[in-house]
């Protein structure tokens, strides 16, 4: 398991001790980046929630979890970068919704996250949910077939048919010819 | 001086149930939805989101519903509503190099990798009201596919101008722990750096800014732009959120970007080249996005030693004035009561007056008496 998530359960869980030095440290962690994590993070936040609920397991419903961090709205600065690549300006905000959780599960003690855009506390809970369940190495076949692929199919059909569509509209130039001089 | 003065409760109490009553309009005819509003006019909530500052379509929506489709006010709706939710965090920069493209014009390279792409602009139509749309009607056939020729991302059309050292690069992005000033966190002050000035801008009335980029291409600011690119689609949303410690998307937006390049002839340390200004917008803003970057580059004026004696070269001008939910309350609050002032006024007026008639009837206005 990698050593973020237990500096997670550190800082959310109400009793360890190290917990209170651990807030007090100015930089977080810095995780290693966890490819595969990155991955069905990314698929699953930007799928639409009703996609989410349509393809999560039956099972996730009958989970035994506990909150360590109560879904919840806020925003996120927005930036930009000054001609595309410059320097970074902040844009504006966005609307977002957060959740952590740890789930128990075939012995196994997991921490998830969810991160969404928007304002769904459902959307942000079944993400950390399925987080938390996709790092359970019995798991984690069987939700990669059935949510995280189908999910990533749908999303890249519907890329695909923007970009047709965005082709559609390229122009094609050509050039009038004025006859011989 | 403003003194407290109760009453009227139920004056607005009826007023607000009357403005209720019209927002319905007739109860005959089925009420608008909010997701009527972000899907069919998707153009205004674009607007609110950006002026509002904050990318939520639903919540745009529903303020344009409240305002009865006063934009102004469901950007004061938007901007109130932002300050009851706690930030989390700052997101990592956009990276419009890798938008999914909807739309990408160039008015400087025909033949540019990708080509021109129009996608859905109101460009080449003609402007002739569509008495078909009036009418209930079936939804219209989808829009034709083509293969792209190009698979993937596109460059942008700075980056192809720069490889001849022809374009000024962009400031270094490479101290990103930099402090990124944010208005609304600090107030103003001037001198502005660039990134306040854009996130200003960014936030900034269309009109006015549509105004003051006007007026630099009519001749109030020495400026020659070309639109090197405009490209609008969606961008990819990531931050690192604390307890995982790496990058991670968290969903996309849509945005509209306006790379304008203007000639600079060269300073005393810079050879000729091109230089930028930018846009960049929520949704598709084309219109705001290209009078940003007319603006952006027209408040770099002084810094690049050319003239900068218009209205747009002035940074405390612009900046002091862009911002429509400021303007709009301190213009709109002359309706509000001002009775003490104005009697204050009313009785030093008074007072004047009949000093002046009085020196008249002593004779010193002998002359002014024939005019009467």
């Amino acid at each position: 398991m990698p050593t973020s998530h237990t500096a997670a359960s550190e800082t959310e869980t109400t009793s360890a001790e190290p917990a209170a030095e651990a807030g007090q440290t100015q930089q977080p962690p810095r995780g290693r980046p966890d490819p595969a994590r990155q991955r069905w993070l990314s698929v699953l936040a930007k799928s639409p929630r009703e996609e989410l609920e349509a393809l999560a397991p039956d099972s996730l419903h009958s989970l035994t979890w506990r909150s360590l961090r109560a879904p919840e709205i806020g925003t996120l600065m927005l930036r930009g970068r000054t001609g595309g690549d410059g320097a970074a300006f902040n844009l504006g905000e966005t609307t977002v919704t957060r959740c952590s959780l740890e789930v128990e599960h075939a012995g196994q003690s997991l921490i998830g996250h969810g991160y969404v855009l928007g304002r769904d506390k459902r959307h942000a809970q079944l993400v950390a949910l399925l987080d938390a369940l996709l790092q359970h190495p019995q798991q984690r076949e069987a939700l990669e077939t059935c949510v995280v692929a189908p999910l990533e199919a749908m999303q890249d059909a519907r890329r695909r048919r923007q970009a047709r569509k965005a082709a559609a509209t390229k122009v094609n130039f050509f050039t009038l010819v004025r006859g011989d001089d | 001086m403003y003194v407290a003065v109760k009453g009227g409760e139920k004056a607005i109490e009826n007023a607000h149930a009357w403005l209720a009553e019209l927002r319905r309009g007739d109860p005959a005819l089925a009420e608008l939805g909010v997701e009527q509003i972000v899907q069919q006019l998707r153009l205004a909530v674009d607007r609110v989101m950006t002026e509002g500052s904050l990318y939520d379509p639903e919540l745009a929506a529903l303020a344009i519903k409240q305002a009865r489709g006063d934009l102004i006010e469901a950007i004061f709706l938007l901007r109130a509503y932002r300050t009851t939710l706690p930030r989390f965090a700052a997101a990592c920069p956009l990276d419009t190099a890798r938008m999914a493209l909807k739309r990408r014009v160039s008015a400087t390279f025909k033949d540019l990798p990708g080509g021109q792409v129009l996608g859905p602009t109101f460009d080449y139509t003609h402007r002739l009201l569509d008495f078909a749309l009036a009418a209930e009607g079936a939804a219209p056939e989808p829009a034709p596919e083509a293969e792209p020729d190009v698979a993937g991302t596109l460059p942008r059309v700075t980056d192809l101008l720069a490889g001849e050292d022809l374009i000024e690069t962009a400031q270094s992005a490479e101290d990103e722990e930099r402090h990124v000033a944010d208005i609304t966190r600090e107030s103003l002050s001037l001198p502005a750096g660039r990134d306040l000035r854009l996130q200003m801008l960014a936030r900034g009335d269309e009109g006015f800014l549509l105004a003051l980029a006007y007026s630099t291409q009519r001749g109030f600011g020495n400026s020659h732009p070309f639109a090197a690119e405009i490209r609008g689609g969606q961008v990819d949303v990531s931050l690192v959120p604390e307890e995982l410690g790496f990058e991670i998307e968290i969903g996309e937006i849509e945005v509209t970007e306006c790379q304008m390049v203007n000639q600079f002839l060269g300073g005393e340390e810079t050879p000729p080249q091109f230089t930028r200004g930018y846009g960049l917008a929520f949704g598709q803003s084309e219109r705001k996005a290209m009078a940003m970057a007319l603006v952006d580059r027209a408040l770099r004026a002084a810094e690049l030693g050319e003239e900068s004696d218009a209205p747009a070269n002035d940074a405390e001008f612009v900046l002091y004035h862009c911002d429509n939910v400021q303007a709009t309350g301190f213009t709109e609050h002359l309706k509000l009561p001002h009775y003490v002032d104005f009697q204050s006024e009313l009785s030093m007026l008074r007072r004047l007056r009949a000093e002046f008639l009085a020196r008249e009837d002593s004779g010193e206005g002998d002359d002014q008496e024939a005019a009467e």
